[in-house]
């Protein structure tokens, strides 16, 4: 609770500072609006249901461009689980394209897919499917080898052997690749949204820039963090809580 | 009262030995010319059990001494079949090991317990995957975990629970598959010596019990004499049968027992060559 209170406090230190210097009008408003604006901003664009539709279809895209890359990521990192050879070659080469920032892939996609959903789910795919596949990776190979082990010295083999035992032992590190995965996905996908004429956050954010309203932008700013947090918290923080209190790791922050 | 004092064991009524364990479904192994290598780092393969040669007779307690690095554990291993012999055979009841099976479980110094899993769920484990019916597996459950005495756990999860209650969980979860062998890779070697004397007492009851064949390595001279009917000292690297010791000594024996220290020190002779071979290629790596 001391926490909690303390980020009040701190937020409304924030706010109020903000609050000041754009009264003091150092900068004209339209470069630096005032808290009020902004507020305004983001009630009349949930009120015009802008907001509520960019939300829905941003959602929609990225959960699906994050399926599609958790199920590949399993595919590609159990056949890379069962050779070496293919962990030193396309392993490799996975770590490395982690590294190309998925708006590198854009062009790609644009020209592939044209200016449609398609390019904006491929480029959220291609951002988020290496760090899941690597990430479900090192989770199978960081087991200790006696769970495997005593797993299948009680009888279990093949899917039985994966599915009761790899699996949940795999669990605690396994989300965190899944935790990252998520935020490489949100990152394409408004990154995406901001070329593609897409309605989603993205373009709304895009929007304010072209009407040259510095309120909307802030507001749809404000949106897109206050989501990626709540995902991030919400769900996978729980998750990982709940994991590891339930697997016996040490204290987890 | 001490714990580490021998006490009469007063739950237990006098013992006569009519081992139930020659029931006829306990199993009897044979290694037969058995030799096991490892790829090793650098340089050529290395060679970690040389001519194993060793029956052991279906119920008896049969426990492996030797020093560190005397492929104890690889001999364990090839027993469940989980690895297989470079040369020679692996024979159980006189068949040649194909495979793991239940018939024979591994109880690992780390006991190598489920995290995720209660303690009841970790029994359940192996009855589950061999397709026991879910009524059974609830009675067994109950059963084996009477039989270590930890009935009142079973909804706890492992990491409640301490080192000696982990490893009787192991031993429950093992027994819960009805196996005919027992194979223990040091499984005390981790635990404080007041638990492990009432392990030592828990484990000759459940043999007695069960009348599995229980083959126990371990690199406490002591314990092995305490435990065994038969011990089989290994050489280091690479592992051969150096000696072995029938121990004829009545149960239920104590680890103090003065006829328990004399043997030990007999055998403890005999091994420090090893342990001596054992520190030196320790230092000079």
């Amino acid at each position: 609770m001391n926490r909690f209170l303390k980020n009040v406090v701190f937020y409304a230190i924030l706010i109020g500072a903000w609050y000041g210097i754009a009264r003091a009008h150092i900068w004209p408003p339209y470069l630096v609006p005032a808290p009020g604006d902004v507020f305004d901003a983001l009630h009349d664009g949930f009120k015009d249901h802008s907001i509520w539709i960019g939300i829905r279809i941003s959602m929609e895209r990225v959960v699906l461009g994050y399926l599609i890359s958790v199920a590949l990521g399993f595919i590609l990192s159990l056949i890379l689980s069962t050779s070496k050879t293919l962990q030193d070659t396309f392993g490799r080469l996975f770590t490395s394209l982690q590294l190309l920032p998925s708006i590198g892939w854009l062009p790609l996609a644009i020209l592939w897919y044209g200016l449609s959903d398609k390019a904006i789910l491929f480029v959220i795919v291609m951002g988020s499917v290496f760090s899941i596949t690597m990430g479900l990776e090192a989770s199978l190979a960081t087991i200790p080898r006696i769970i495997p082990m005593a797993g299948r010295n009680l009888g279990a083999k093949g899917w039985k052997l994966f599915w009761y035992v790899l699996l949940p032992a795999s669990l605690p590190n396994l989300i965190s690749g899944l935790k990252q995965g998520w935020s490489f996905a949100w990152r394409a996908l408004i990154s995406a949204e901001m070329i593609i004429v897409s309605l989603g956050l993205g373009q709304l954010l895009m929007m304010g820039r072209d009407l040259n309203d510095m309120s909307v932008v802030i507001a749809i700013m404000i949106v897109i963090f206050v989501l990626g947090w709540a995902i991030d918290t919400l769900v996978f923080r729980t998750t990982e809580r709940y994991i590891a209190h339930r697997w016996g790791l040490s204290n987890p922050s | 009262m001490s714990l580490s004092q021998p006490q009469p064991n007063t739950n237990e009524p006098l013992r006569v030995v009519t081992p139930k364990r020659f029931v006829p479904h306990c199993a009897n192994i044979a290694l037969r010319s058995v030799e096991q290598t490892y790829e090793s780092n650098k340089g050529p393969r290395l060679l970690a059990l040389d001519n194993i040669n060793l029956e052991i007779a279906a119920g008896e307690f049969v426990c492996i001494v030797g020093p560190s690095g005397c492929g104890k554990t690889s001999l364990l291993s090839l027993i469940a079949g989980l690895s297989f012999p470079a040369r020679g055979e692996v024979q159980l009841n006189n068949k040649p090991v194909t495979g793991p099976g239940t018939d024979r479980i591994l109880i690992f110094q780390e006991h190598g317990l489920f995290p995720w899993l209660t303690v009841g769920q970790n029994v359940e484990f192996g009855m589950k995957m061999n397709g026991v019916k879910k009524a059974e597996r609830k009675q067994k459950i109950k059963h084996y975990l009477q039989l270590v005495h930890l009935d009142q756990f079973e909804d706890s999860y492992t990491h409640q629970l301490s080192g000696g209650m982990r490893q009787r969980v192991a031993i429950a979860r093992a027994l819960a598959t009805e196996p005919n062998v027992l194979l223990m890779d040091e499984p005390f070697a981790a635990l404080d010596a007041q638990t492990r004397d009432l392990l030592h007492d828990e484990l000759e009851r459940i043999w007695r019990e069960t009348g599995c064949t229980i083959v126990f390595v371990t690199h406490n001279i002591r314990e092995s004499v305490r435990l065994g009917d038969r011990v089989v000292l290994m050489t280091y690297r690479p592992g051969r049968i150096k000696n072995e010791w029938k121990v004829d000594m009545p149960r239920p024996r104590h680890i103090e027992d003065v006829a328990v220290a004399r043997l030990s020190a007999e055998i403890l002779g005999e091994m420090r060559e090893e342990i001596t071979k054992s520190m030196e290629a320790e230092f000079t790596r």
